[in-house]
């Protein structure tokens, strides 16, 4: 068995990661039956394929591709973006015909749309979905609104858990009001006076929050089982899902849905202290956030969506002093705990490239969305595995050979030496199906190295 | 000289010197309607070192923040509304387009627009094409702007250049198209006049299209 989780250098976490992700396990805990030998081959060397690219230790047999759609594949079967919410089976079924279609190297499962009865339940405000907002047809979209007021940093700092289940739930999803009644549980120390802190739940909207939970568990439970069992069905088919879980950058957890993009900007000049501790508070609970989730499904990547960093939301002294340092230690923090972080790039990063390529060598996988990718490669390139960046434009309006030209470039630039895995760069809903078919075909055929 | 110097700072977002400052001006017995003139030259300032990458998204941001306590002290002691509305270069619609309801970037490009001297008229977000169309005949502009995030806004982008030209009315008006996953594939596709990638791209194309 060897040295013991703790006592391992991130080196060694990130290698055990690889080695378990090849030998994997049914729900049982046995080794995973797969559905023939061919599978079982595929599945490894996709791994492998993966491994190689992130590690850039060396080079892999071929280019790996991805796909990383957002409603694509159930837009695909045919069904609305609503029925993919509401449905499981039906979302399960969409994503594994998906995934025979295209054969991608590693895939995200099949929960991008999530439970919508979970979110009826909690009576989610953060979000409009199909028949609460947006049309059946069309994907969920986020109400960014300050849910966090310009006076509540210090009750951020002071104790995060606390303010997010008395402030933040409760502003969020509807049915979760009663949490504002609830004591903080750093009362309940002993037993003189213990008996105070549970008289709130006795209260009827304490009582009527905590029934709205036990539904709504129990719909995430049954949703989860779904998305599980078509996790273990591609794995035995051949299929990775290598996503671990997901985490975010201080600045964005904040500018994203707690104060607002206006809110964080305000704030920059306001409070910049006030925003700079409750970023640095924000720290070990995100990094928190992407190993127990890593845990949990016992993939090391961990996606983290990057949004208001990318060119002209932020200057250059903006960048290193709000965006950055925290940035950096979520990721340095994840890596000591043997995951992969897994930035996506969302629009435009060139001008962050000098920046960012200050990450350790082969510990990072990043999604380029349309930053230029050869300066990408000569810098972030350098210490870390590019994923990308075929564009949204080209996979909806383009032809299949316009999308392999396009491919081939990438494999010549980005691809060069290794350390790349072709895919689209934004999450994208429509697209042309043979113009996706091309994206991996030609990295099947272009993309083998010598 | 009063004016000059509010300018002056509220270009250099110093934003308890400018209310300071206000209230002493007024206290004076400055004329509201020379400090309202100086707080629209220093927001030229501001949009001028935007476009020069010297100021970004949260200079600007908060520049606006600044404007809204300016005007919030100046308003009740102008006589008839905000005074005397400057001349403006010419009249721009925005919105984003049907089915998508993202906002930030669009009223960004808004803010811009107005900080640059058009008259903008800001239809919102998930704007059907019909709304665009009635608003082009309400004011007769002549710049269109339509912003999306998701790739579902392609269709809808297109959809609106289509209403905009079965109404009779393409040759009347210029489209720009910007946000997300655009581009000037996706400008193509939809039938626009112009793709621009940020909120100075999208002033450029006003101004060249209907000067200032």
């Amino acid at each position: 068995m060897g040295k013991k989780w703790e006592e391992m250098s991130p080196d060694e976490k990130q290698e055990a990661q690889f080695q378990k992700l090849l030998t994997p396990k049914d729900p049982e805990g046995n080794d995973l039956q797969f559905q023939s030998q061919q599978a079982e081959a595929n599945y490894k060397a996709s791994i492998n394929r993966i491994k190689d690219a992130i590690q850039l230790k060396k080079t892999p047999d071929r280019v790996p591709v991805t796909i990383l759609p957002s409603m694509f594949p159930y837009i695909n079967a045919g069904m609305t973006v609503e029925e993919a919410m509401y449905d499981y089976d039906k979302c399960t079924a969409a994503f594994k015909k998906f995934m025979l279609e295209f054969q991608p190297d590693m895939n995200i499962g099949a929960s991008a749309p999530g439970p919508g009865k979970f979110f009826e339940i909690l009576d989610y405000k953060l979000y409009s979905w199909p028949g609460h907002g947006v049309k059946p047809e069309h994907c969920y979209q986020c109400n960014e609104k300050e849910y966090m007021t310009a006076e509540e940093y210090d009750l951020l700092i002071t104790d995060p858990s606390f303010y997010f289940r008395n402030f933040y739930l409760p502003r969020v999803f509807g049915a979760l009001g009663g949490f504002t009644m609830l004591p903080p549980l750093t009362g309940i120390l002993e037993m003189y006076g213990v008996a105070y802190n549970f008289i709130p739940y006795a209260l009827p909207p304490v009582q009527g929050t905590f029934k709205a939970l036990f539904e709504a568990g129990a719909e995430a439970l049954k949703w989860a089982m779904a998305m599980g069992g078509s996790d273990v069905e591609l794995k035995s088919l051949g299929f990775p899902n290598i996503l671990g879980g997901f985490t975010k950058a201080p600045f964005d957890v904040i500018g994203d849905t707690l104060r607002g993009t206006r809110g964080i900007m305000v704030d920059m000049y306001r409070q910049p202290d006030k925003l700079l501790k409750a970023m640095e508070a924000l720290v070990p609970i995100m990094i928190g956030m992407g190993i127990g989730a890593s845990q949990q499904t016992g993939n090391p990547q961990i996606f983290m969506p990057l949004h208001k960093a990318a060119d002209g939301f932020l200057s250059d002294e903006q960048f290193d002093k709000f965006y950055w340092p925290t940035f950096k230690a979520v990721m340095l923090g994840l890596i000591d705990g043997g995951c992969i972080p897994f930035p996506a790039l969302e629009g435009h990063w060139g001008s962050r490239l000098k920046v960012i390529q200050d990450v350790p060598k082969g510990k990072t996988m990043w999604m380029v969305d349309q930053t230029d990718m050869a300066k990408a490669k000569e810098t972030l390139g350098k210490n870390a595995c590019l994923i990308g960046n075929v564009p949204s434009s080209t996979l909806k309006l383009g032809t299949p050979d316009e999308v392999k030209e396009y491919c081939r470039k990438l494999i010549d630039t980005a691809g060069k030496g290794g350390g790349f895995i072709m895919g689209n760069g934004a999450f994208f809903d429509e697209a042309k199906p043979e113009n996706v078919k091309a994206m991996v075909e030609i990295t099947k055929e272009y993309g083998v190295y010598e | 000289m009063m004016s000059k110097e509010l300018a002056r700072l509220l270009a250099d977002l110093k934003e308890a010197e400018v209310i300071e400052f206000l209230e002493e001006a007024l206290e004076q017995g400055t004329d509201p309607l020379d400090l309202l003139e100086g707080a629209k030259e220093g927001m030229n300032i501001v949009g001028q070192r935007f476009a020069d990458a010297d100021y970004f998204i949260p200079d600007l941001i908060f520049s606006g923040e600044i404007l809204k306590r300016i005007v919030a002290i100046l308003e009740p002691r102008l006589k008839s509304g905000k005074g005397e509305e400057a001349e403006r270069m010419g009249k721009v619609i925005i919105g984003t387009v049907a089915g998508d309801i993202h906002d930030i970037g669009k009223d960004l490009v808004a803010f811009m627009l107005d900080v640059s001297g058009f008259e903008v008229f800001d239809l919102g977000i998930d704007v059907p094409a019909q709304k665009f169309v009635d608003t082009i005949k309400e004011t007769g502009s002549k710049v269109v702007g339509l912003s999306g995030f998701l790739t579902l806004a392609f269709d809808s982008m297109k959809e609106t250049v289509e209403a905009i030209d079965k109404a009779g009315l393409r040759d009347k008006v210029k489209i720009m198209i910007g946000g997300g996953q655009m581009d000037d594939q996706v400008r193509n596709f939809t039938g626009a006049d112009a793709y621009g990638r940020d909120a100075m791209a999208a002033v450029q194309l006003a101004q060249s299209w209907i000067g200032g």
